[in-house]
């Protein structure tokens, strides 16, 4: 091996990012090799609004799991959002108010599983499993089981009625969460939280606060991915996200190189692996291939990551590179 | 009657956990630039009296000096701002953090006022610190779970000493150790002590090692102290007869 493959090869198992944009540029290739509906704009449209809400809601879980917790109830807030927004506006806000109104109650919300997560000491998993079919209910109560239209106004049209405002406010979003993470002490507290919380509490670490602010921005997130997506469609829907969306978005998490276990991710990462599943979806549909396919492929990927990240670890850890 | 010349000292201090008393009374003082071994088993409440002087416990009857001045610890954060710095046994390193990141774990350094940090000066001042105390690592960027037990344990001393710590205390740094790893760390001890702007306490198990790196050490057994006196006036001989004698007596 010459030196050139060789850095190129630590490269990519210094940096979990790296290699899955890797794959990234490979499945282009190869999609655009076997159809030539690819790269159109149509379809770039498409491949976009598949892998944004997905990108949206894995830069929350992706600080959560870091701080070693899940949110398994954000694909609820998904769809409980975008009706606070709708009656906020029925109440005579304006339509930017009712949107800041829908994001105060997914704030609020997720505050409230982080307080039951850390105070009561009850795993994030059972919080947020049970809140996951709270605020379901809750949506489905509120809104009568009905979907309806959204509001008109340029407002909706910057957060989603043109065609690429979704993916725009995605990349933004997880850029500024990105610098977040690496940048400043809410992001090196967090790997610190997660990574050793004996050793963080000790050294004066306020976890319990770094946690639920992680649960606060997880939901959040996850309301205005919601909203986004609703004006995208402009149907606001009882059943839009769900549990689907939630782990679309912890599988582009740990494809894009975040640890289940806790204290290492990477939001790029999670950028790319949203993107990488996005590609994969719409590169199937437009070869035929079966949808069914795509959760085989989505399953192995996950299956073949994990394994991959525990042996790169031990082989790390023993070649020292 | 209190010494200033005593970097910290401790009178007749007892802890009572419920029912259980760990502690009967234990007292000890400290010079600047002095370093104290406690030796003692499992159990014998050395751990207990060392959260006790890092302000994790307080005391339920005794009295703590730092300087000759009466001191109430009401955390380990209150402890640490009279310059009483515990390095755990668990190390309180984040391992997929950096060596530098993990020197300055909640005492980050930042551009100015803004929220962003500042990581070329950490990195440069963590080496400094590293370098400063002779403590070798490949790079301040290697992240803590890559490095070896005794790297560890140093960047932990290194840490402590980088934040102005006047009282070290060490809960057993050279568990877990190879002869070599111990070497490396019990070198560290003595450039520290040499440096002499620091004050150490060590629990340890190792009776030679303690006696030829502390000034004076302290037997602990069954929450009292058994034996006191000065390491060159002790031998490892002497403190396994107390050992031996204090079975005896615990079997009758």
């Amino acid at each position: 091996m010459n030196k050139k493959t060789k850095g190129l090869l630590a490269l990519l198992l210094r940096k979990p990012e790296a290699s899955i944009l890797l794959v990234g540029i490979i499945l282009i290739i190869t999609f655009q090799s076997l159809t030539p509906d690819f790269f159109t704009n149509a379809n770039m449209q498409t491949v976009s609004q598949f892998f944004a809400p997905w990108t949206l809601i894995a830069c929350g879980e992706i600080m959560l799991l870091i701080s070693g917790e899940v949110d398994l109830s954000v694909g609820q807030v998904f769809a409980l959002a975008p009706f606070i927004m709708h009656f906020a506006i029925v109440a005579g806000l304006p339509v930017v108010l009712g949107v800041v109104v829908a994001l105060l109650v997914s704030a609020f919300l997720g505050f409230c599983i982080g307080v039951i997560t850390v105070r009561f000491g009850v795993p994030s998993f059972i919080t947020t499993l049970g809140a996951m079919l709270l605020f379901n209910g809750l949506t489905l109560t509120i809104s009568g089981g009905f979907p309806l239209d959204t509001p008109d106004g340029i407002t909706g049209v910057i957060l989603g009625g043109w065609e690429y405002s979704e993916i725009l406010w995605a990349v933004g979003i997880a850029l500024a969460m990105h610098i977040m993470l690496r940048h400043t002490r809410w992001g090196l507290h967090t790997v610190a939280a997660g990574g050793n919380p004996t050793g963080a509490a000790e050294a004066g670490i306020h976890i319990r606060r770094i946690k639920i602010g992680n649960f606060m921005m997880c939901s959040v997130l996850g309301g205005f991915a919601g909203i986004l997506n609703a004006f995208h469609v402009t149907s606001i829907d009882p059943n839009a996200g769900g549990a689907n969306v939630m782990f679309l978005a912890i599988a582009s998490a740990v494809i894009g190189g975040t640890s289940l276990l806790g204290g290492s991710g990477t939001i790029l990462g999670g950028l790319f692996g949203a993107a990488v599943l996005g590609i994969l979806q719409d590169g199937f549909t437009l070869l035929g291939i079966n949808a069914f396919t795509f959760d085989i492929i989505t399953g192995a990927a996950i299956l073949i990551t994990m394994i991959s990240n525990v042996q790169f670890a031990a082989w790390r850890r023993r070649s020292r590179i | 009657m209190s010494d200033t010349n005593h970097a910290l000292e401790a009178r007749n201090i007892t802890k009572r956990f419920g029912r259980v008393q760990a502690l009967h009374g234990i007292s000890l003082t400290l010079k600047p630039g002095e370093m104290l071994g406690i030796l003692g088993d499992n159990g014998a409440g050395k751990s207990t009296l060392m959260k006790i002087l890092s302000g994790y416990h307080a005391p339920t009857t005794g009295e703590l000096l730092v300087k000759g001045e009466q001191v109430e610890f009401t955390s380990v954060d209150h402890a640490r701002s009279f310059g009483i710095e515990c390095v755990y046994q668990d190390l309180a390193l984040v391992n997929t953090l950096s060596v530098y990141h993990n020197m300055f774990l909640n005492r980050e350094v930042r551009h100015g006022a803004s929220p962003f940090l500042n990581h070329k000066e950490m990195r440069e001042r963590a080496a400094a610190a590293l370098e400063d105390i002779g403590v070798n690592v490949p790079s301040v960027d290697e992240e803590v779970g890559m490095l070896s037990g005794g790297q560890r344990q140093a960047i932990a001393i290194a840490r402590a000493v980088s934040s102005n710590a006047r009282v070290l205390l060490l809960d057993e740094p050279l568990a877990a150790m190879g002869a070599r790893e111990a070497g490396m760390i019990i070198a560290l001890i003595e450039r520290l002590k040499a440096r002499g702007d620091v004050s150490l306490i060590m629990i340890a198990h190792n009776y030679a090692q303690t006696l030829d790196v502390a000034d004076k050490v302290m037997m602990v057994q069954r929450g009292t102290c058994t034996f006191e006196g000065r390491s060159a006036d002790t031998s490892v001989l002497e403190l396994l007869d107390i050992v031996k004698r204090e079975y005896r007596a615990a079997a009758q």
